[in-house]
Parts: C-alpha cells; structure tokens; sequence
C-alpha cells in the first residue's frame, strides 16, 4: 500500500495572518427573496423546451410500465447489448453493476438508466444523489444516458433546487442537462464529447 | 436661470458648428444661454491616461469657471461622465462647487430631455440615420440601456431625434459596440482602434444608412477620419446638428 | 524576470489580418448574443447579479474564516486539504501526491490555476505525462500552445488548423476538418487516456465553506470522467473560489453558464463532497499566489469576485480584434489586463491601455466586477511610479499647460487649423502622425467657436 500524502500545512497560517492583518469591514451576506425569481406556472413544459435546447430528448409516459417500449423506440437502444439500469423497477438491465469492483470494466457499457431525484425548469436539469450510483463514471461512460425522473418531482428555478438538497449527504450529486457536448472548434456545437452521446429523459407519471 | 455652455476643446477647434448647433437649439427653446470665456477643456485626455497630477489644476479651472451657473451643458458625452463620475477624485467632497458643478453638468441630449422635456421640434431631416451610440454616454451617463444590462432604461438621445420629421432609422446589427476612439487609445492601439472603427463603419453602411448620428463628436472624429480615408458612402453629424435643423451633410 | 510586453505590438499581426481577426471578432461576438439571449430571459438577471457581488463582496471580506470552515469541513469529509503560497509551492505539492503514488499519467481537466502556475511545465519536466481532456485544451497542448481564452481555449483555431493537428498528432484524415469527425477521433484519443489515467487533476468552479463540497461545472464531462476512474482526486483551487453556503449555489449556477456560453446551465455541475469512498483520496490545494495581496487593495479587491466566466473577453471589442495571446498572460481581456500587473506592474504596464474604456466588459460582469474603472485607476498606478514612457508623461503634461492658459490653447489651435489648411498632405499624412496611418485628420475650421461667438454673439 502506498503511503498516503498528508496535507501540506506549512503556508496555512501564512496565508492566513496575511489576510487577517488586513481587516476588511464585512457587509451582510444577501439571501435570494424567492419572490423576486422567476416560477413557471407550466414547469414540465418549461423543462421540455429547456432540454430540448440544451440537447436532451424529454419522453412523457404515464407509467413505469411504459419506459421500455418508450426507449425500444429509439434504434440505439434496440440494438445495444450492455445496459446497466439503476431503476430496475421500471426496466431491467443486462449488467449488475454492484457486482463489478473497478470502475474500468465499465468502458464498453452501451447505456445507463439512471435514476434522478427532480428535474429543473429553467434550464433542463436532472439533479441525481451520487448514492443511487453504484460506480459513479455510469453516469459519464456509457454511450448513452437516460433518467428515470417521477412527474411529480419539479421545481422552477435552481434556487428551489439547492433548496430541496439542502441537506443532501451523498458523497456526489451532479445536476444534469443534456449530454455531454463540445464547442471548441469553432464554435459548432458536436453531441457527445466525453460523456454520453445523447441524453433522454424519462418522465414518468406513476413514479 | 442661466445655464452656461461648455463646449470641449476639440469640439471648439474642429467642429464649431456642433457648437453653435448646440447654442442655437438652447436659444431656439428658450434656455438662457451663456458661454463664459476662458473654457478649454474637461481634463479627460490626461485622466484617462492616467496623469492624475497634470488633470487635478485643469479640473480645478473648469469647476471655477461654471461654479455661478445653475447648470453646465455639454454636448459631448464623455466630457459630462468626467465632470461628473471622475472629478471625485480630484476635490474635497465637502468643496461646494465642486459638489455644484459636478451634479449640475448635463450631457446635451439628457438636459433637453430631462430639464427642458422637449416634446417638439420643428425640424425635418428626411434622411436615413443610423445612431452610434457612444459608450460614455451610453454606460456611464445611461442615456440609453446597453445592450448588455437587463435594467430597463429609455434611450434619450432616441426619443428626441424622434422628434424630428422625416428621419428613417437604420439598425446596425450591434447596437452600441465601440468604435474604437477612446481618446489616446486611438493613438496607442492604433491598429485595433481603426479595425474597431471600420467593422462599426460597414455594419452602419451596409444597412443602408446615409447618416451615422452620435451625441458624442470624439467617435464621429475618429468614424469620420475613416471614411474619408476610405470612401465610404456615409456621412457623419452630430445630433445636435440634426436637432437643430442643418441639412444634410453639415459636419 | 518577465519581458516586458508591448500589447499594441504583440496585437499587430492578428489584427491586421482580417481573415484572422475579423473571423475571430464574429465568433466571440457570436457567443455574447447568445448571453444576451440567456441574461434576458430571466427578469431577475440584475437581482442576481446584484446578489452574487454582495456575496462576493461578504465572502472576501471574511475570506479567513471561510477558508478555516471550508478546510474543516472538507477534512471532516475525508479530503486533505493543502495550503500554497505561490505557484511554485502549489506545483511541489502536486508533485508530491504524484510521486507518493507512483504514478506517470495524469488527466486533467480545465483549470486556470493550474494555468496560472505553470503546472504542466513542471511535471513534464518531472517526467510526468499529462493529458488536457477538454477538447480545446487538447488541442492547444497538442500544438504546444496557451490557450487563448478562460472558456473557449482554441478559439483563436481554425477548424482546418485543427484537422492538421490531429491529423499529425491522432492520425486523423489528412485535410478533415469537419468539426463532428475530429471532435469523434478526440473522444476516441481521449477515451484511452481516461482509462489510463491514474490520478485526476481538475479546477474548482465553487468550494462550499458549509459543506467542505467543491463543485465542478464542464459541459464534456471530461472533469468527472477524469475523476471517477481512478482513484485519486487533487482539486486545485484559488482561495477566492469560497462560498459561505451550499445554497449560495443557486444564484452562481444560474449566472455562470449563461455568462459564459449563453446556456442556461452547464451540462455537469457536480458536487464533490470528499473522496469517492473509503478506499480513495481527495487532494484539494488552496492556493494564495498575491491573492491575499490583491485583497489589500481597496480598489483592486473586487477582481476577487471573478467567477471565470470569460464574458468580459467576449463583449471586449479590443479582445476580439486582438486575440488572447497579445496579452501574454494566463488570463486575457479585461480582467486578466487588470490581474497581470498585480503579479508585475512592469512587465504588464501596457495591459490597462489595452482598452478604449467603453464599459461593456463592466456591464457584462455576473459578479459587477467594475473592470474598466480598475483598468483605468491601474493607469494612475502606473504613472505615479512612472511606468509610463517619458513622451507620454510629457506630452500630457503639455496639455495639461495648454488647458490652463485659454490665450495659449487658443494660440495654438489656430496656428495648428492653419496650419492644418496650408501644409502638403505629405506633412501632415505621414508614419510619424500615428493618427493618419489609417484615418484622415479633421478638414480644419477657418475659425474656432470661441471666434464664431465673438462675432455673432455681444460679449
Ligand atoms: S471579470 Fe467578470 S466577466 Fe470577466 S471572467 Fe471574471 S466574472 Fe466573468
């Protein structure tokens, strides 16, 4: 086992005196007034369009009981092999990904189903609890992404957001809008640079 | 009430008829107006350079000179944001007329539409203008709402050439982005002060306009000495001019 | 010692190629409409604004206790958390967590303090090998360039540029320069390196001094697939980056993307909140590097809040016509003119008149940094420890006479129209009157207003 690097202190209370020394008078530190913010009176509409614009695809289906013939629709999905789902309950995948130790023999996985907590309206996202990830690079690895999200769970804007994981104790969370993407060459917007070539998402009723 | 004129140096030995536009259009709505003798110029070139000792003397003269008057009127833009945002520094704020002069001092455009409120003007000018709207007058006095601040905000210089029969607008495709003058900057970056002058130039042109208006006549220098280097097919005018009557062509 | 850069010089060549500069101006400019569009659609874009300054403002002025929070919190988490002073501190820390873990292969993604310290330099000449996963950092290390933008690094690279470096350096097809297929072959070149990685290296958008959390934005996904293979996280980060609280998040994430990009969010905004599991390790530097100096200064101060969003590059026309690199610094554009001097007054005195004062950049700012103000008080630094060239100096001084004695201002302006009148073209159109290089000179008026009112009006 290799030696583990402990913190490199020396320059802390440097660092520190230099800024105490130099007393700055602190003024209060603002709340956002939630009235003052914009709501959607349509919030599923709202995220519809956003994810559309960010380059997610949005799929609305009254239950659970849906998801597999809403994805078997998209050709992709037909033909993969190596699915790893996280929402089990409304399809199945072909890998367990709690039965895999290293992260790496998770290279050639064709999609994750992922499970995410509530989605955000003004601009498309899908917060996931790092807690439903068996091995978090699912998210970021496979070719494509979906997310199961229940219909019911929304909020406008990400100040509601943050205010419904206020208390998230997960080791990871991410918010998620779209897929993975790239515009640095010259500026043309390519799908799919590191992480999944597409995103869908799964909106569904009875969740 | 006595309102003074204060017409910047460059604008006196250049471009006196923008000043005697200004004069005119002052007298012709019943503003008494006064030029009080001994005005050279606000201090700005030297400020912006940052030569803070050589600005401090020129500014003391200028706050003495208009200290008498209710108010100081300008029209150029950048001169009015120095009085008005950049004096501070060189005066005690308790200083009474510095504190006159300073909140006193009104850029052309916003003078005639927020202390006269002019609601007509019998001039014509059957034309098709385009406005470069200068980044002082534009983001430091707000005669208008940059297009990059969400604050709602009237343009001023707008409403009042509105006022105006005959005029055609033109919309560039940017609004309000530099031209590229900034004083010594258009000495200094030479190269990029006149690639910044140009694109502004072309997207004006190219929409068609024949006029290209500003209230600040320190871009319209710069826009103007491209032109005619150039040859474009476009005029420049101060809007002063356009207000106050003058034809076609005048700058 | 650093050279001295001279920006006007250092632009020419970019700028007076219109392909060039021209092609580059409409790009950036392409990028702020989309801002535009973004900042408009919420009524509130102002009130955030506002809200994120005065967090900044709160957060700066109390930074110690933040960052002892900060520190205790991510410690709670299980992350080790170090300290550096400067850049070179801040890359022997690196060095260390990669030499105690034997390891050679590094991927990282986008950081400008990593930027700022030189960090790749340093461990290539450790012998260790590190790999940018964003794509355009990809592309200007392959070229063994900088990049010439906080966002956008490659922006200053033609598509066709692009196609012969990955043609050379990936084997792509010789003359391919359609932007899908060479972004397809990275992500292929990139996919090895991410499964070869041994430790990820990555910036931070966001420490949270409640949670001890960092949050990392990207829109490739490169930063969590950098970090969630191997078992090794160091996230480096500028002391400035705190935020009191995790809700805090909500203004900042809404600001940024939309800043930035014009997008509403960034396709990732991840939270880490220590290390992966129990079995890895999270590194997190904090780095000072005249931070703590900047903060002393009342009027500087505010260049703290930055957020790197790199809007002021985009709406900045001089940025634009100019190019990244004619700044010579990390950080390009307004506040990079601004930050540069702080780190040495001399070397980057030409930086604060890189700029027509429009105040676009001042505008734009998600945190209200007031950037042209800066640059302009920088001006008044740099003259009273007289940086500025004598010439300069004097001829202001000059005007500054000229402007005191109306008789003699008047003198000369009629000496200079006339002679402006009656002088060949060639004497005054010439390479010494910098003015006429491109322009015309005013046609002089017979007689000055000062006259004109003398005889029309009774004084
Ligand atoms: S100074 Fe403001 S606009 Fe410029 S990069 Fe920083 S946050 Fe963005």
């Amino acid at each position: 086992m290799m030696k583990p690097t402990l913190a490199d202190t020396d320059a802390r209370q440097g660092i520190l005196d230099r800024i105490n020394t130099k007393h700055v008078d602190i003024p209060p530190l603002p709340d956002v007034d939630v009235d003052r913010v914009i709501q959607f009176d349509e919030p599923i509409d709202k995220f519809v369009e956003m994810l559309a614009m960010v380059g997610g695809q949005a799929h609305q289906v009254d239950s659970q009981a849906d998801v597999r013939a809403q994805l078997e629709e998209i050709e992709v999905f037909r033909t993969a092999t190596r699915i790893v789902s996280l929402a089990p309950e409304s399809i199945a995948g072909t890998i367990d990904a709690t039965q895999i130790e290293d992260p790496h023999d998770l290279s050639t996985v064709d999609w994750t189903i992922a499970r995410g907590e509530f989605m955000v309206a003004e601009n498309g996202s899908i917060w996931i609890d790092g807690d439903t990830l068996p091995h978090r690079v699912l998210l970021f690895i496979a070719q494509y992404l979906a997310i199961v999200v229940p219909r019911s769970q929304i909020v406008s804007n990400m100040h509601q957001a943050y205010e419904r994981i206020e208390n998230f104790s997960a080791r990871f969370g991410v918010f998620v809008s779209g897929p993975s993407k790239t515009a640095d060459i010259e500026q043309s917007l390519v799908l799919g640079a590191h992480g999944c070539r597409k995103l869908q998402v799964l909106i569904v009723g009875d969740l | 009430m006595t309102v003074a004129l204060f017409v910047p140096c460059y604008i006196d030995q250049l471009y006196p008829d923008v000043a005697i536009a200004t004069l005119e259009l002052l007298e012709r709505l019943g503003v008494d107006v006064a030029y009080p003798d001994g005005q050279t110029c606000c201090g700005q070139p030297m400020a912006n350079t940052g030569c803070e000792t050589d600005t401090a003397p020129v500014a003391r003269r200028l706050v003495d000179l208009f200290a008498d008057f209710e108010a100081v009127v300008c029209p150029s833009g950048s001169c009015v944001s120095m009085v008005r945002n950049h004096y501070a520094a060189y005066f005690d704020p308790e200083d009474a007329k510095f504190q006159h002069v300073t909140s006193k001092t009104y850029e052309l455009c916003e003078y005639l539409h927020d202390v006269v409120g002019v609601t007509h003007l019998d001039v014509k000018f059957p034309h098709r203008v385009s406005l470069h709207q200068s980044c002082h007058g534009l983001r430091e006095l707000r005669l208008g709402q940059s297009s990059e601040s969400m604050t709602p905000r009237e343009n001023k210089v707008r409403k009042l050439l509105n006022l105006v029969e005959g005029i055609e607008w033109v919309e560039p495709d940017r609004p309000d982005d530099c031209c590229g003058f900034g004083g010594t900057f258009a000495v200094n970056e030479a190269d990029v002060s006149a690639e910044m002058g140009r694109a502004r130039i072309a997207d004006h042109c190219d929409k068609g306009s024949e006029v290209l208006a500003s209230a600040d006549m320190s871009c319209l220098m710069h826009l103007q000495g491209l032109i005619r280097r150039e040859k474009n097919p476009i005029q420049v005018m101060h809007v002063a001019q356009i207000l106050s009557g003058r034809p076609l062509g005048a700058a | 010692m650093l050279p001295i850069v001279q920006h006007p010089a250092a632009a020419k060549e970019f700028v007076n190629d219109p392909n060039r500069s021209r092609w580059h101006d409409q790009a950036l400019w392409f990028v702020r409409s989309k801002r535009d569009k973004q900042a408009a659609s919420l009524p509130e874009w102002e009130y955030l604004r506002e809200t994120a300054s005065g967090i900044k403002t709160h957060t700066i002025a109390n930074l110690a206790h933040y960052l002892q929070e900060f520190e205790r919190n991510a410690t709670a988490r299980g992350a080790v958390v170090h300290w550096a002073r400067d850049a070179d501190h801040h890359n022997e820390i690196v060095l260390r967590i990669l030499r105690d873990h034997k390891t050679k292969r590094i991927v990282k993604s986008k950081s400008m303090l990593t930027e700022e310290c030189g960090l790749n330099h340093y461990l290539e000449d450790n012998g260790i090998d590190v790999v940018d996963t964003d794509l355009g950092e990809r592309i200007v290390q392959l070229r063994g360039e900088t990049p010439s933008h906080i966002v956008l690094p490659a922006i200053h690279i033609k598509k066709e540029e692009v196609g012969d470096t990955f043609h050379k350096h990936l084997g792509t097809d010789e003359g391919a320069s359609d932007p899908k297929y060479l972004a397809e072959a990275a992500r292929g070149h990139l996919r090895d390196k991410f499964l070869a990685g041994e430790i990820g290296i990555t910036g931070v958008n966001f420490a949270i001094a409640e949670t001890g959390g960092l949050v990392v934005c990207t829109n490739e996904g490169n930063a969590d697939l950098g970090t969630s293979l191997p078992r090794v996280h160091i996230a480096c980060m500028g002391i400035e980056k705190l935020l009191p609280r995790q809700r805090d998040l909500g203004v900042f994430t809404r600001l940024l993307a939309r800043s930035a990009t014009g997008q509403p969010i960034t396709s990732y905004t991840s939270h880490f909140n220590g290390p992966r599991d129990e079995n890895s390790e999270l590194h997190i530097v904090l780095v000072d590097n005249g931070r703590s100096r900047l903060r002393e200064s009342e009027t500087f101060r505010a260049a703290m809040h930055c957020i790197r969003c790199g809007a002021c590059m985009n709406t900045c026309p001089v940025y634009r016509r100019s190019g990244g690199h004619s700044y010579r610094a990390t950080v390009p554009g307004p506040i990079g003119s601004v930050l540069s001097p702080t780190r040495d007054q001399n070397s980057y005195k030409s930086l604060p008149y890189a700029c027509s004062l429009c105040g676009s950049c001042s505008d734009v700012c998600p945190v209200k940094i007031p950037l042209h103000h800066q640059l302009l008080a920088w001006r008044g630094e740099l003259v009273g420890k007289k940086l500025l060239p004598l010439s300069k100096r004097l001829s202001m001084r000059c005007a500054s006479y000229l402007f005191r004695f109306p008789a003699l201002f008047r003198l000369v302006g009629k000496v200079g129209r006339f002679a402006l009148r009656v002088l060949p073209r060639w004497a005054t159109h010439n390479r010494l009157n910098v003015w006429t290089i491109a322009r015309e000179l005013p046609e002089p008026p017979k007689e000055s207003f000062h006259q004109w009112h003398r005889r029309h009006r009774n004084h």
